[in-house]
């Protein structure tokens, strides 16, 4: 566990890579799914890239914008390579806007894109997972299981292998493409439900959870909120599929 | 014939479909609902701190103490209450050159706010007489530390130099730079979210 890798001057989390090894092997497989749903690949992999691009770009100026005077005064720190000037979820919100704005302009189908986005998607949360076995992160609770993992002076939750492994069930699950018909965005909204479910389970395993008021953990009930808002849209466009053909529900 | 044609999409095929998948929701969300409730930990508010020290995020920082180059003894938890950059490095190290005036700077400008520097050198892969010269080229003005047995060094788990830690005024570590040179603005940026923790 937590190995970097050292480049001549540089010392690369492995972690990072494992990340990275996700986006390599997550992206063809969303440019073959993109394929079988007749989607523009080639469109839907540089709209991808430009969203990645994007959030990076947006989570350090989100960083930035914390300290406005000190990277005012020296602007050439935005381009530092230090991963901890990153906020996260900015780098989330601007990839999100940006990759919803692109799928408009590029005339993708936004259904049938979410669909093809769904299975390289579940298969990059495997990754993050194996990142988290690598990096140490996301640590389990303490616990004297018989599996107990000795991590950070003290026997716990082994949360990262379970993350993995629930997040391979979940790949699996979605590659089946259950819901149908297939190109509704039915698969994606399964794929955003079913990590939010695994989120809400595993969450009581982690040692890091942070508390709100009454006991309640903050990413347990996020991830409820997600579970719900996932459903509602699997619903909505369920009843809208299954409602005769007319202009107002053509898949957009 | 493809997998999308395959499909039956007949009214009763649908709605049968969509009546499973119904219920496979309400008792997915009643159920993560209920897991949610069970789970809590009424005890619990904010981030959680760990009883043992570890070298990370979240953790109280593991204590040490090592004598200064002047022959004074510097003990970690006797800092509690101010905000410590435990820099491991040693003078070999260029990235460790290359960040050594940013945090001198940074030292220059924060000391007076209760920041302390702590420049842990790894003197059991480095010598006492290149350490001065070192001091003296750079005009450090921040305590550095003495790690002759290299015992701070694996108490940290030290996978690369150098390695700051950010630690916190309540002692705990909030974020861990493995590599460098670390930039002012970086350094600086931190102290100042350091100093923004209520403590």
């Amino acid at each position: 566990m937590f190995p970097y890798l050292r480049l001549g001057p540089f010392i690369i989390p492995m972690a990072s890579l494992a990340l990275l090894a996700g986006l390599w092997v997550g992206l063809p497989l969303i440019e073959r799914e993109a394929v079988r749903l007749k989607i523009n690949a080639s469109t839907l992999s540089n709209v991808i890239f430009s969203s990645l691009l994007a959030g990076l770009v947006g989570a350090r100026l989100g960083y930035a914008l914390e300290f406005p005077a000190l990277y005012s005064s020296n602007p050439l720190s935005l381009l530092a390579l230090t991963p901890t000037t990153l906020s996260p979820s900015m780098g989330l919100a601007v990839g999100l806007v940006v990759f919803v704005v692109f799928i408009q302009r590029k005339n993708l189908p936004i259904r049938p894109t979410l669909d093809a986005v769904a299975p390289g998607l579940a298969l990059f949360m495997v990754f993050v997972g194996l990142a988290h076995i690598l990096s140490g992160d996301a640590y389990g609770a303490p616990t004297s299981i018989p599996w107990a993992i000795r991590l950070w002076n003290e026997y716990r939750h082994p949360s990262q292998f379970y993350e993995t492994f629930i997040g391979l069930t979940t790949f699996l699950v979605i590659r089946e493409r259950f819901p149908k018909p297939e190109g509704t965005g039915l698969n994606f909204m399964l794929t955003v439900a079913l990590a939010s479910a695994s989120r809400v389970f595993l969450e009581t395993f982690r040692g890091d959870s942070v508390f709100w008021p009454g006991g309640f953990r903050e990413a347990q009930v996020i991830a409820l909120v997600v579970m719900a808002v996932g459903f509602y849209w699997m619903r909505r466009w369920m009843n809208l599929d299954s409602m005769p053909n007319t202009d107002s529900n053509q898949r957009s | 014939m493809s997998g999308l044609e395959k499909f039956d999409m007949t009214e009763s095929n649908l709605s049968s479909r969509k009546k499973r998948w119904e219920i496979l929701m309400m008792v997915s969300l009643t159920a993560g609902f209920l897991w949610t409730v069970v789970s809590r930990v009424p005890s619990a508010v904010g981030a959680p701190l760990s009883s043992s020290p570890s070298p990370r995020e979240g953790f109280l920082a593991p204590d040490f103490t090592l004598d200064t180059l002047q022959g004074e003894k510097v003990t970690l938890s006797d800092l509690r209450g101010e905000i410590v950059l435990i820099n491991l490095w040693a003078t070999w190290c260029p990235p460790c050159r290359a960040e050594t005036p940013a945090l001198e700077k940074s030292y220059e400008l924060y000391k007076d706010s209760g920041v302390v520097i702590l420049g842990v050198n790894l003197t059991s892969q480095d010598t006492v007489s290149e350490v001065v010269r070192f001091v003296q080229e750079f005009g450090l003005t921040y305590p550095i530390l003495l790690d002759r047995d290299g015992s701070v060094s694996a108490l940290y788990q030290l996978k690369g130099l150098p390695t700051t830690y950010f630690v916190n005024r309540e002692g705990i570590i909030r974020t861990v730079v493995v590599g460098g040179p670390m930039s002012e603005t970086f350094i600086r940026s931190k102290i100042e979210a350091l100093l923004q923790e209520v403590p």
